[in-house]
């Protein structure tokens, strides 16, 4: 029973981690493809912008937390999205809106994009260095061991602290998402404007203003998910490349354009992942005396190495692009 | 044939004015580097900047040319790269004398014959098996035959790295390599560009973007095969070594190599460009309904067009890493090796040859040139920092000021979109009348 243990803090767990996060990256994208038509590629650095933000308040005051009774982070997280959402309305203003008022191909715009994820990347590793920090400046991360009340399990379920924050917070801004696009006056010309820009200008919606929403919601997702991530982890201003591919790839699993496929989309990627990771072999041992002696099991049956975990994204990305370019969701053709 | 004649009379020729004020103010660069810097820097710095050129030719092919944004550049280039390293260097006789080639030999033939297996499964519905099923049937196939190939790779790639550290080089002329290189690179841009052309650009950014890092961590990881990051050198150069002719010689020879090979892909792609195929390339990235209603097959033009950029990355790639004499995967980084591509081709001008060789040769100066520039502010905010506001500065100063050229880049990018977006020689658009 304790292969089974593994196999929850291998796969589910960390599956349901890595799928949340990816799944909060994936609506941002989703929301920028949706309104401005652009693969936004500079939305993991937007992420490490924002856990950096963080990481600085909580350098700054890292009493705070304890007055609370939440990690310091998680105190610091709405005045970072509130900047990062600043930030981002900032680098539309400055670097996406000139290009659009041109009317220039929506790959020109992508190109900007990898202009400004160089820059804010070059500016993260100027002020934060290139070696990883710890978010828990003043307090220590808290590990719950969860035993389970069977005879013949002896290691706990183990889940974090920032995990069960994240796994919170996730739900919560999903709902919120949901409830912003379907009852609130802007959600709803966010979605229109979305199926069709030009009919929304022309029944006399602002698309400026959608444009400037769009972004604080981005700024502040890309916050949470970076923050939450490098919680979980630790921070690291080079990441940005390695989160790209399955954030993509979750967006265009779900669909583009669909923020709930998004989220889809990155649970699919993410377990994808840890599934792919994982080694088999662990929870076929139990059963290997019954199996016939001419099968042996090798020791690793993973179907890749942790080195390839960047192939997994990349596989399910063709795969949806030979088999379904629409994505699960039916999103749009692009 | 006479109506053709009349309409592509094209503008006057006219002194190219601009073309001879930017290459004079290139040349004063490059002299005021060979004064400060010495020959042998000088050198060096122009043969890397040649092999860029090669990388940036090839992007100006598929960006230029054809509006597609290739964003993996770097993978392409350390394809190259494992070729040149794969067929120059020598061959390691611990692992063809021992029984591991044969061993390995079994296992990818293994390999065949699974792939085999796997794409007559994918054809059973032919004799009458429910598609549903026979896709069921594929999948579970395709798993468990991957999981048994792949613990016998392990197998066999762990005792080859235990018994003969890698199975080494083939001994051929480095020449070679660069070849092999450039089929290598094209051969996977095929596939890329089979799966994502049909698609919006964005797709192509995305696929190419992952391509690149795969590449990469595979090159990284196969310590069988590359000795991962071991590294390999020296890697034998297609010209005379420094060793028998001096640095500064062996280098120009290598240059001149170099710009032999520049010249002989310029004018290939000079006349291509002018040729009937050019027009229609240009055609399709400018208006694609209207090409395919001339009855052009557009997926295949663009499909070439992919696969030739990745052969011209690919012979770049293999020119700078053998260039370097040492092959390490790590050494390969989206920076240096697509955005500094990219920078040099939109700078210069898409499309645009001539325009393409400049932006290379520019960038690469403006590059290699900002190190000491960036110690050297950096040192300025230092001193004033500490001097005037007591700040402490960190201990890993130098790195970090490296990280500035990150930025540098980014924001050429971004100013370069802005106010120049076709670049400094624009392309030259013939107009007919």
């Amino acid at each position: 029973m304790n292969e089974l243990v593994f196999f929850i803090n291998n796969v589910v767990v960390a599956g349901s981690v890595t799928g949340s996060i990816y799944a909060m990256g994936a609506i941002g994208v989703t929301l920028v493809f949706s309104i401005m038509r652009f693969a936004h590629f500079a939305h993991a650095d937007m992420m490490t912008l924002g856990a950096f933000v963080v990481l600085l308040l909580s350098l700054a005051f890292p009493g705070a937390g304890s007055v609370v009774g939440l990690p310091t982070a998680i105190v610091m997280l709405p005045i970072a999205m509130v900047v990062t959402a600043a930030v981002a309305v900032g680098i539309d203003k400055a670097f996406y809106k000139p290009l659009r008022s041109h009317g220039v191909k929506p790959i020109v715009i992508v190109i900007g994009s990898l202009g400004v994820t160089l820059m804010l990347q070059g500016l993260l590793r100027l002020f934060a260095g290139t070696s990883p920090q710890n978010m828990y400046v003043a307090e220590r991360k808290e590990i719950y061991r969860l035993e389970l009340p069977f005879e013949a399990v002896t290691r706990p379920v183990i889940v974090t602290e920032p995990q069960v924050i994240l796994f919170i917070l996730v739900v919560a801004a999903v709902v919120g998402l949901h409830l912003f696009l379907n009852k609130t006056r802007t959600g709803k010309a966010m979605r229109a404007m979305s199926d069709n820009p030009d009919l929304a200008r022309a029944s006399g919606i602002n698309t400026n203003h959608i444009v400037s929403v769009t972004w604080i919601i981005v700024g502040g997702l890309a916050t949470m998910a970076g923050t939450l991530l490098s919680m979980d982890v630790t921070f690291k201003p080079d990441l940005s490349f390695f989160l790209l591919l399955p954030i993509f790839a979750a967006a265009i699993v779900g669909g583009v354009g669909h923020p709930y496929g998004a989220i889809a989309g990155g649970f699919v990627v993410g377990f994808a992942e840890t599934l792919a990771v994982f080694n088999w072999a662990v929870l076929l041992r139990p059963f290997q005396e019954r199996l016939p002696d001419w099968l042996e099991l090798p020791n690793n049956l993973a179907f890749v190495g942790t080195e390839y975990k960047i192939v997994v994204p990349f596989f399910i990305l063709v795969a949806i692009l030979v088999w379904r370019p629409t994505g699960i969701f039916k999103g749009k053709v692009i | 044939m006479t109506t053709s004649k009349t309409t592509d009379r094209t503008a006057p020729r006219r002194l190219p004015l601009r073309e001879l004020i930017l290459f004079g103010a290139l040349f004063v660069a490059i002299l005021g580097v060979y004064a400060v810097m010495g020959p042998a820097y000088s050198t060096r710095m122009l043969v890397e900047a040649a092999c860029y050129a090669i990388i940036a030719l090839g992007l100006t092919i598929q960006w230029g040319y054809a509006g597609q944004f290739n964003a993996g550049v770097m993978g392409f280039v350390a394809l190259g790269g494992f070729c040149a390293m794969f067929f120059g260097i020598p061959v390691n006789e611990a692992f063809w004398d021992s029984q591991l080639p044969g061993e390995l030999g079994r296992v990818l033939l293994y390999l065949v014959g699974a792939v085999l297996l796997v794409w007559g499964a994918t054809k059973l519905d032919r004799l009458g098996v429910p598609k549903r099923l026979r896709t069921i049937i594929a999948v579970v196939l395709a798993v468990v035959l991957y999981l048994v190939v792949i613990s016998l790779l392990r197998e066999v790639t762990g005792e080859i790295r235990s018994q003969a550290g890698f199975i080494g080089g083939l001994g051929l002329p480095s020449w070679i390599g660069w070849i092999a290189g450039g089929a290598l690179a094209g051969f996977i841009g095929y596939y890329i560009g089979h799966i994502c052309l049909g698609l919006r650009s964005d797709y192509l950014a995305i696929a190419t973007l992952g391509i690149a890092e795969i590449i990469k961590a595979f090159l990284k990881n196969s310590d069988w095969l590359t000795r991962g990051t071991a590294t390999v050198s020296p890697l034998p150069w297609p010209t005379p070594g420094p060793s028998d002719l001096g640095f500064v010689l062996a280098r120009a020879v290598y240059l001149s190599l170099t710009a032999v090979v520049i010249a002989g892909i310029f004018f290939l792609l000079h006349r291509a460009y002018h040729a009937p195929w050019g027009r229609m390339i240009r055609a399709i990235r400018d208006n694609e309904v209207s090409s395919a209603a001339m009855g052009k097959d557009i997926n295949k033009r663009r499909l070439e067009i992919f696969v030739f950029g990745c052969i011209l990355m690919g012979i770049g790639g293999a020119a700078l890493t053998n260039f370097n004499s040492i092959f390490d995967p790590q050494g390969y980084l989206p920076l240096n090796h697509t955005f500094l591509v990219l920078v040099m081709v939109i700078l210069g001008g898409p499309g645009n040859n001539l325009g393409t060789i400049f932006g290379a040769v520019l960038v690469y100066i403006i590059w290699i040139m900002s190190e000491p520039l960036a110690l050297f502010l950096m040192n300025i905010a230092v001193y004033i920092g500490e001097g005037w506001f007591g700040w402490e500065p960190p201990s890993n100063i130098s790195s970090r000021a490296l990280q500035a050229r990150v930025f540098v880049i980014g924001l050429l990018i971004s100013l370069v979109l802005r106010y120049a977006p076709r670049g400094l020689m624009p392309e030259k658009v013939p107009h007919h009348h």
